[in-house]
């Protein structure tokens, strides 16, 4: 195998592809063979870095410089400049608030007191090659279960490790796992659920990216643990990156005998394909998911039963989430105990977040449970840009509830953010500075419920659309004591009467700003003012 | 069986397993409101209208999806189910047109019975424009008006899953979703029966017969014009309940009252045709049991059931008895037969049919029938249609002295008259043909194996040494499992009786609503008390029948009864071309 | 794959791969690239330790460049830190001087006095 003096990793996570990275890396590979470095220097397209507001993001190793912003213009200046003579190009250096180049991940506050397992190759080998996963303890934790445990010692060890769903409903995993591994039938199932439709959440796409065997051997081994031998991906169509990179594993995977027949030799088989999405948000829903990969419409069924005994065609199925998945081989690895060491009591482990909205660094970020929102936002996140004020932060997506600013300390895991009425979630992170208007904000989520609602039941499909009637109404300025009513009435109605989860949270912000933030809509009720200016209020009052 | 104990408003109540809460509270009085619910059909949970609270459950549970568990405690009586189930409907309210006075289902309607069940008085939500939903008139028999559907997905059900067609889905999604045949098309250009059973699980005014009653008024107002009509087996045993008899009364003598009371100049009988159906077809049986073939022939009285073999078993169409079904066999004789003898110019002639069935108006446009040189069914009108004029034109039905159809179309046997249930047709003929086979009289007239509402029945009848395996499937489910074990060859039926609709005519698309088992378990048993009443009840002991081969037919299978009584079908495959 | 033992093999194949991008901790090899170590035959210099490290499977040493240090005249200039040694600098390392810098000192820890030209 050649030796190269020098790795340079390209982050090939979507929002990077999104802002050119490709070509970037096409002029670099160029630029490297023109100046006849191509033996030495390696080009590695990788998963995700991290700070996915400032793409495209380059790190050249051993020195650990992460360059950020890089354009095709940029790269000659770096081939010549630093892969050439060792000399940094500091323009291009990814610095902190403070100014202090933040030459390795290790070291950045960005990074720093983050805790990497679920991205623990993310941005670190490349996804395309399986060598790569394997020098880093890619399959050992396979090769441990299939060789030196029993299916019920595996379904044991992840029940001990207290993990939990990270799709947002926050099951127990083991359990899951162990209704499914019970349940009698010629054929099981285990389905990964990479259908991410929650806005703001793109963590399972990039893990998907940048570290696609990860999730594949998780599937593997709850396969082998359930005692099912077929797995399917379901993966959102516009994911067209994840899509290609997971296609990549699993082929490659299959050469080297780590899925399909006989795996390492141990006679267990397991075959995964891949089925993609169209985009709606209703396919989240595990039972929507399914009936989507069975070639139906994608409604959510009625539970019970629930998927872990009939599920897929019937079958007994286990539907887990990407970063679910991902989590297995470490803990496998590495046993329940030291899963346990991270993270709180009833949310053991790390979560990964997604941080969008008004935060200095928005991206990708894995922190152990348990961590205040304030150390998120302030510490990791770099605060809010041009030391405005915060408002409100969103946790778990669209569906989740929003927190104001004495919330800020809470720790963030399962059980604390639902005794508040909201959710960890998907691990969405949506800050909010004080510039938006409330009444504006629960519109924007409740447009995005009117037009996800699969319409089935009948508490989702009117009720979202009236919420999203009402709730304009009053930004317009024509609100009444009756909308605030109608509107709390239907919320409530909204939490318990629907078929699926959609339906039972699409009031879940509605009802915490009503409670967080009443104030504010108020004002725009009863004095037809929008206290941020932000709503066009003046048309005539509806007359109730 | 076995019994799961469970505590529903405190009360214990011991259901059966699988049962669902919704059903183990109907046991013990507590009538939870349904509106998507319905007890034939696999739809659930949808209206959220049945919602009840079960304690360690943080969410409202729809009982009529949720299994009955031991130590269950329910709730079907607090505030928030209350306030659940009433918003349910309020939302569907303020989203379904407001025009209950000129709807087909005024009074009949399941949704707005639930409005004045909840006690809902006020709209709090903006109305909102259905405007934009058009109808669709675009076949002969169903009319679609998705402005007042409320998308319980009956329908869906109905034609997916009892009747195996499947032209409805769900399109589109959250408010906008619309249930339409295939991809948003009008029915008469996708493979529908026009079957109409979604007409009868329907809830609202959304689906329905399209109404004929405005041409059938204009011909009885025109002195020119010699109208006549004929009721088909199965009205009989149903008219009653539109007209509020209880289920299962029989009322033949009520109903030929009605109609002359109407003005109609000639009241005949469906019945006659059904048993000239028996000696067509037990000849054509006879004839390919001698000649080898094809076999086994297949019942051609539903005209729901030819236009499904027409687009999804085209194949199979030699089968098909080449008979044309008893309502067309009365077209075609009354413009020339009746028309002769009376002397009558068949272009004055009207033909009218009152008949189970919404197929049977497509039928009765077919271009194969007109026999007679002209449209030989002027009008099929459906049992609700009837009902209507009867009511418009303030006859008390209940109280009419019985009347006697007309002759000679009103001489017939019991043989003809059970055509109306499932399995009818098929023990009509076998009562001919051993008959006429064996030259012996029957042992036993009734033949059991072939009655009842079990989807798919057999029985076997020894012909002289020629053993008949007899099979009768009703709804086009079942009509689908038999055909296709034909297609796979593991069938040894010599004849198999089909009809379109479950527990066949009585269960008809065009029959009172609701149609349901119970109500279809009555009307059976009203056509075989019927039939044990009659002095004859063989088809080939119709001296009407056996006049009229003498005077105008000649022979059953002969040229005459070529002409006017047998037919051909079209190949129409599952996209037809619009028209 | 068959078997257990293929997968260690690929595995510790890859690792050699990667150790690169963590900061090993091992000894690390610095030439100058300058123009004027350039110019000197550092290209030459560098391909020949990077190809000697992979013949020897020495996947824990990092091979890094670095700019002119201002003694232009003793290009190709080459330095060797082992862990917890100081740093040890040599002049006019052509190919063939660095084969032999790699297998003396950084293998066997024994400098070769004559090239020397700085220590810490």
């Amino acid at each position: 195998m050649a030796f190269y003096r020098s790795h340079v990793l390209v982050c090939g996570g979507t929002p990077c592809l999104l802002g050119g990275c490709r070509g970037v890396k096409d002029a670099l590979v160029a630029e490297i063979e023109r100046q006849g470095l191509t033996d030495e220097i390696k080009v590695v397209e990788t998963g995700c870095l991290g700070p996915c507001d400032r793409g495209p993001v380059l790190v050249v190793y051993p020195e650990g410089i992460t360059y950020v912003r890089v354009k095709v213009e940029d790269v000659p200046a770096i081939v010549a400049e630093h892969l050439l003579k060792g000399r940094v190009v500091e323009r291009l250096v990814y610095r902190d608030e403070a100014g202090e180049r933040l030459v390795s991940y290790a070291q950045s506050t960005y990074y720093g007191p983050q805790k990497r397992v679920v991205l623990r190759n993310c941005g670190v080998i490349d996804p395309e090659s399986i060598e790569e996963y394997i020098a880093r303890d890619g399959y050992a934790a396979l090769a441990k279960a299939l060789t030196a445990m029993t299916p019920a010692a595996v379904v044991e060890e992840i029940k001990a490790s207290g993990l939990r769903g990270r799709g947002g409903a926050a099951f127990p995993t083991g359990l899951k796992w162990s209704f499914t591994a019970k349940a009698q039938a010629d054929q099981k199932y285990i389905v990964c659920n990479a259908d991410e439709g929650e806005p703001g959440t793109f963590k399972d796409r990039l893990i998907l990216e940048g570290d696609p065997h990860s999730v594949l051997e998780g599937m593997i081994i709850a396969g082998y643990a359930v005692g099912a031998t077929r797995g399917f991906i379901y993966i959102r169509g516009e994911y067209r990156q994840s899509i290609a990179r997971m296609a990549k594993a699993i082929a490659r995977a299959r050469e080297m005998g780590l899925l399909g027949r006989n795996i390492l030799g141990t006679g267990f088989s397991f075959e995964v394909e891949i089925r993609e999405g169209a985009g709606a948000y209703i396919c989240g829903d595990e039972t929507a998911l399914i009936e989507s990969i069975e070639g139906n419409r994608g409604e959510p069924r009625v539970k019970p039963p629930f998927p872990g005994v009939h599920g897929l065609w019937g079958r007994p199925t286990v539907v887990n989430n990407v970063e679910t998945l991902a989590n297995v081989a470490p803990i496998i690895d590495h046993g329940a105990a030291w899963f346990r060491s991270m993270g709180t009591e009833n949310s053991p482990g790390t979560k990964v977040f997604t941080m969008t909205g008004d935060i200095n660094n928005e991206g990708l970020i894995e922190v152990e449970m348990g961590i205040p929102l304030r150390q998120i936002i302030y510490e990791i996140g770099g605060g809010i840009p041009g030391g405005r004020g915060f408002k409100m932060a969103q946790t778990g997506g669209t569906s989740g509830g929003c927190l104001p600013t004495s919330f800020l300390d809470l720790p963030m895991d399962y059980d604390t953010l639902a005794q508040h009425g909201a959710a960890l979630g998907s691990g969405a992170l949506l800050v909010m500075d004080d510039t938006h208007c409330i009444v504006d904000i629960i519109k924007c989520f409740q447009k995005f419920f009117a037009h996800e609602s699969c319409g089935r039941c009948t508490p989702c499909r009117e009720g979202t659309v009236r919420l999203y009637e009402m709730i304009g109404e009053i930004s317009e300025g024509r609100g009444t004591r009756e909308h605030l009513r109608v509107l709390e009435e239907l919320g409530r109605v909204m939490t318990v009467a629907p078929l699926c989860g959609l339906g039972q949270t699409a009031a879940v912000p509605l009802l915490s700003c009503l409670k967080h933030f009443r104030e504010e809509i108020e004002t725009h009720v009863l004095e037809g003012r929008c206290p941020t200016g932000v709503c066009k209020m003046g048309k005539a009052p509806v007359v109730a | 069986m076995e019994t799961v104990k469970l505590i529903i408003d405190g009360r214990e109540v011991a259901a059966p397993k699988g049962a669902t809460v919704l059903e183990a509270a109907r046991l013990v009085g507590i009538d939870i409101p349904t509106l998507c619910y319905h007890p034939e059909l696999d739809v659930r949970a949808n209206c959220r209208v049945c919602l009840v609270e079960v304690e360690g459950s943080r969410t409202l549970q729809a009982s009529c999806a949720l299994p009955v568990s031991e130590g269950m405690k329910v709730h079907t009586n607090t505030p928030m189910a209350r306030e659940a189930r009433k918003m349910a409907v309020e939302l569907l309210l303020a989203n379904h047109p407001q025009d209950c006075l000129n709807c087909v289902r005024n009074q009949n309607c399941e949704l707005q019975r639930l409005a004045e069940r909840m006690g809902i008085r006020e709209n709090r939500f903006t109305l909102k424009d259905r405007a934009k939903y058009v109808k669709d008139t675009s076949t002969p028999s169903i009319v679609r008006d998705p402005a007042k559907c409320v998308l319980c997905r009956r329908c869906v059900a109905v034609c997916e899953k009892v009747q195996g067609v499947g032209v409805l889905f769900p399109i589109n999604r959250g408010i906008e979703t619309m249930v339409v045949p295939a991809c948003g098309k009008d029915l008469a250009e996708v493979a529908c029966t026009l079957c109409g059973q979604c007409i009868h699980v329907c809830p609202v005014g959304a689906i329905y017969e399209r109404d004929d009653t405005g041409r059938v008024w204009e011909a009885l107002a025109d002195p020119g014009k010699h109208v006549v009509v004929q009721t088909a087996p199965a009205i009989r045993v149903s008219i009653g309940e539109e007209m509020g008899l209880p289920p299962g009364s029989v009322s033949t003598g009520q109903l030929v009252a009605a109609l002359r009371r109407l003005g109609f100049d000639r009241v005949f009988d469906t019945d006659f045709t059904a048993d000239l159906t028996i000696m067509e077809e037990g000849n054509e049986l006879l004839t390919r049991l001698g000649k080898g073939g094809p076999l086994p022939l297949i019942t051609s009285c539903s005209p729901g059931w030819i236009k499904f073999i027409e687009h999804y078993y085209p194949d199979l169409l030699p089968h098909l008895s080449t008979c044309k079904s008893p309502q067309q066999m009365f077209g075609s004789l009354v413009k020339t037969y009746y028309a002769e003898k009376t002397g009558i110019d068949p272009k004055d002639i009207f033909s009218v049919s009152i008949m189970p069935c919404t197929a049977k108006k497509f039928e009765a446009q077919r271009e194969e029938m007109r026999a007679s040189g002209y449209q030989d069914v002027d009008v099929a009108l459906t049992t609700r249609e009837l009902a209507r004029m009867i009511r418009e034109a303030g006859i008390n039905f209940k109280d009419l002295e019985a009347e006697k159809y007309d002759d000679p179309f009103g001489i017939t046997t019991g043989a003809g008259l059970i055509f109306g249930a499932t399995g009818g047709v098929a023990e009509a003929a076998l009562r001919t043909v051993y008959e006429l086979v064996t030259g012996k009289e029957l042992p036993k007239i009734d033949f059991h194996e072939v009655r009842g509402l079990e989807g798919i029945k057999e029985a076997t009848v020894d012909l002289n040494g020629t053993k008949v395996k007899v099979a009768v499937a009703h709804g086009l489910g079942n009509a689908r499992k038999v055909l296709d074990r034909v297609k796979a060859g593991t069938a040894a039926y010599q004849f198999i009786e089909i009809m379109a609709c479950p527990g066949g005519c009585i269960g008809g698309g065009g029959q009172p609503i609701p149609t349901d088992l119970e109500r279809r378990m009555a009307r059976i048993k009203a056509i075989y008390e019927a039939d044990a009443g009659m002095p004859l009840r063989k088809s080939h002991e119709n001296p009407a029948v056996k006049t009229l081969y003498q005077e105008y037919l000649g022979a059953p299978l002969g040229e005459k009864s070529h002409h006017l009584l047998h037919t051909h079908y079209v190949a129409r495959g599952k996209y037809p071309k619009k028209g | 794959m068959k078997s257990l033992e293929e997968l260690a093999r690929i595995r510790e194949e890859a690792k050699r791969q990667l150790e690169l991008r963590e900061g090993t901790g091992g000894p690390r090899i610095v030439i100058g690239m300058g123009t004027c170590g350039i110019a000197a035959g550092a290209r030459e210099t560098l391909m020949a330790v990077l190809d000697e490290l992979g013949k020897r499977n020495l996947n824990n040493v990092t091979v890094t460049q670095t700019g002119c240090v201002g003694l232009c005249e003793q290009e190709p200039l080459m330095e060797v830190i082992l862990p917890g040694r100081p740093k040890v600098t040599y002049g006019r390392v052509d190919a063939n001087r660095a084969r032999q810098i790699v297998a003396s000192h950084v293998v066997n820890g024994n400098i070769i006095g004559d090239w020397v030209i700085a220590r810490e």
